[in-house]
């Protein structure tokens, strides 16, 4: 039913007219949605795209190159710090911080992807594991970085202030245009890589490394490579984070955040950017939106407070979010585990195939 | 501080984890899942025992025993309702399973008791010091770490050797379909050595908060401790994690006291520095990959 006949039609963006009809729908609303949206919504938005841009590149890492990862915090720290520290410190433009930053990031994950080359399944998820809280505890101890007070983002000017070109963007819907933009860029960029040389040997070497090796791809350069490039995708995210907060400390890139973003990729469904994209909306809004707030939906926020002071503590009570994340988390993956593009491959199967 | 003071401690603290890393190991054994849940499940457990003692004043023994019957029953609901229903689950996604248990019961915690740290006392003061050799000073608490591990190791080794249970934990560690075919319940066996390790991973874990504190989350950098142990150890062998355990607890303890601030990252620069050498543990046999 998807057949590709030649090359072209596989490397082609838009498979059919049906995708890119829908693709520009939901361009256009999104473009469209600052009209409508209040201030909040528009930080959730933003909030929402950071983790889309970072669960799209640890796609790249976990669903095509099939390694594990659960220290991607720790490069989204890098990409925060980072940029932050180049525009107050050295005063650079926005733009080139940004994108500075994130080569350090990726240089970083280009380091971390060395000992990556030789480990594998729960020795890799514990090495990454320990770089995530190891970056966390250096930042809280150098003075530079703000220690364990944090840092304070400067205001978002992304005119080059040098040449007299100030372009400063204040408001949250602002900041949504310029993130919007950005996460579409990179989302073009991960549909584009995986129909490259590269993405197929990210592939070929989740399938099989070894059989990867056999067919002449250097399991040193493209490994190194997806961590670099899943690295480069956390620090713009991260950078762009930093402004969405306004203001962060070390904690803030717990491992919880870690797990987070993997809960998202795993959610989302592994190796579909699509499903990357899902995995995140979904897992943000319910995370930082339903289960912070549970106690004002209608009934059930009134049953769980009830509930609370009865047998457990209502102080107690914001941790509902991590329940609610680690129920999400065990039944994906006894009820579906190829996530929300697994299941919507097979509802698009039923359908194709009907009446059969 | 004198050197042999800081041996001391060290090992004891050692013991700690290399019991802890001991609780990993044992789930690792048979069914080849890394239980990142063992934190809290142990901290779960350890809050009933504190539960009963300071609401209810029930005597520390009665709590201990009540606890180590809970953690019991809590292993094997969460082998039950959590790990068996998933079909044929991949690496990642039984990480993703017990993360999410590790979730689960930190937010039960959180919400029951609250973040708030609280002291939890057992009758081993490590106030109490006794000193053996003219300046050679060694904790009660340390004694009795001493003691229960050594308790806790020698039961194990007669119980994997001669009993019918160990024996069968065996042989489903070694090939878990040829254990089916001579009539093995295997599902039976994962229930019993997620039981087992979370009986231990909750004594080490009243050890450890009677010398740290108690709150939700005190768990979590001895648990990756006790994994790096466990890492050191081969994620297989009994005496090499016990073995991990020391040596973690030594580097932390002597790299702590020249470096207090660095402390928490030890584990990871060993972990990482380990398996960079050694990529599946120091006392492994090697690893042979089937094609």
């Amino acid at each position: 039913m998807d057949m590709k006949r030649d090359y072209y039609e596989d490397i082609e963006l838009f498979s059919s007219g049906t995708i890119l009809f829908w693709t520009v729908v939901l361009l256009v609303a999104l473009f469209a949605a600052p009209l409508i949206l209040s201030n909040y919504h528009a930080y959730l938005f933003n909030l929402i795209m950071v983790h889309v841009i970072v669960a799209v590149g640890l796609n790249i890492l976990v669903g095509s190159t099939g390694q594990i990862a659960l220290g991607h915090a720790g490069f989204f720290a890098i990409g925060a710090y980072a940029t932050v520290l180049l525009m107050t410190e050295l005063s650079i433009p926005f733009f080139a911080a940004l994108i500075i930053a994130a080569f350090i990031s990726a240089f970083f994950g280009f380091i971390l992807g060395l000992p990556a080359l030789r480990l594998e399944g729960p020795y890799l998820a514990i090495a990454t594991l320990a770089f995530g809280l190891a970056i966390m505890h250096i930042i809280g101890h150098v003075e530079l970085f703000g220690g364990r007070q944090g840092l304070m983002a400067p205001a978002l000017n992304i005119g080059i202030p040098q040449l007299g070109l100030d372009w400063e963007i204040c408001s949250e819907k602002g900041k949504y245009y310029l993130i919007l933009s950005i996460t579409i860029l990179m989302t073009l960029f991960a549909v584009n890589i995986l129909k490259t040389k590269a993405g197929r040997a990210f592939v070929a070497i989740r399938d099989s490394d070894i059989a990867a090796e056999v067919i002449g791809i250097n399991l040193t350069i493209y490994k190194t490579l997806a961590f670099a490039v899943s690295a480069f995708y956390a620090g713009v995210a991260g950078g762009l984070f930093a402004f969405v907060l306004g203001f962060f400390d070390p904690f803030t890139f717990h491992l919880i955040l870690s797990i987070i973003f993997l809960v998202m990729v795993v959610v989302g469904g592994l190796g579909s950017v699509m499903g990357s994209i899902t995995g995140a909306v979904l897992i943000t809004y319910l995370m930082y939106d339903l289960f912070k707030n549970v106690d004002e939906i209608p009934v059930v926020g009134d049953l769980m407070v009830a509930v609370s002071e009865q047998w457990l503590t209502v102080t107690g009570m914001d941790n509902f979010s991590m329940i609610g994340l680690g129920l999400v988390m065990i039944g994906i993956i006894i009820f579906e585990p190829l996530g929300i593009f697994g299941a919507w491959i097979r509802v698009k199967k039923y359908w194709k195939t009907w009446p059969f | 501080m004198p050197f042999g003071q800081l041996l001391i401690e060290g090992l004891a603290m050692g013991a700690c984890y290399g019991l802890f890393g001991l609780a990993v190991v044992i789930i690792y054994r048979t069914s080849e899942v890394i239980n990142f849940a063992a934190g809290t499940m142990a901290v779960f457990s350890t809050y009933i025992a504190f539960h009963m003692i300071t609401f209810y004043g029930h005597p520390f023994w009665l709590a201990f025993f009540f606890a180590l019957v809970f953690a019991a029953l809590l292993g094997m609901f969460v082998e039950f309702f959590f790990l068996r229903p998933a079909k044929n689950p991949t690496l990642l996604g039984l990480i993703v399973i017990t993360i999410g248990v590790q979730l689960l019961f930190g937010g039960l915690v959180c919400w029951k008791w609250t973040a708030d740290q609280q002291a939890f006392t057992i009758p081993f003061s490590y106030q109490v010091i006794y000193e053996p050799l003219p300046g050679v000073f060694i904790s009660q608490w340390a004694v009795a770490v001493f003691v229960i591990a050594a308790v806790i190791v020698t039961l194990l080794f007669f119980f994997f050797k001669y009993t019918k249970l160990g024996t069968a934990m065996r042989a489903t560690q070694q090939n878990k379909h040829a254990a089916k075919i001579v009539g093995i319940k295997t599902d039976r066996i994962f229930a019993f050595s997620w039981a087992f390790s979370s009986v231990i991973g909750v004594t080490a874990a009243m050890l450890i908060s009677s010398r740290t504190i108690l709150d939700p989350e005190f768990m979590m950098e001895p648990f990756l401790r006790a994994f790096a142990a466990a890492v050191l150890g081969g994620l297989m062998s009994v005496p090499g994690v016990l073995l991990g355990g020391g040596i973690m607890g030594l580097i932390e303890n002597f790299f702590g006291y020249a470096m207090p601030a660095w402390k928490p990252i030890t584990a990871f620069v060993v972990i990482v520095l380990v398996l960079c050498v050694r990529p599946s543990g120091l006392f492994a046999k090697h690893y042979v990959k089937k094609v």
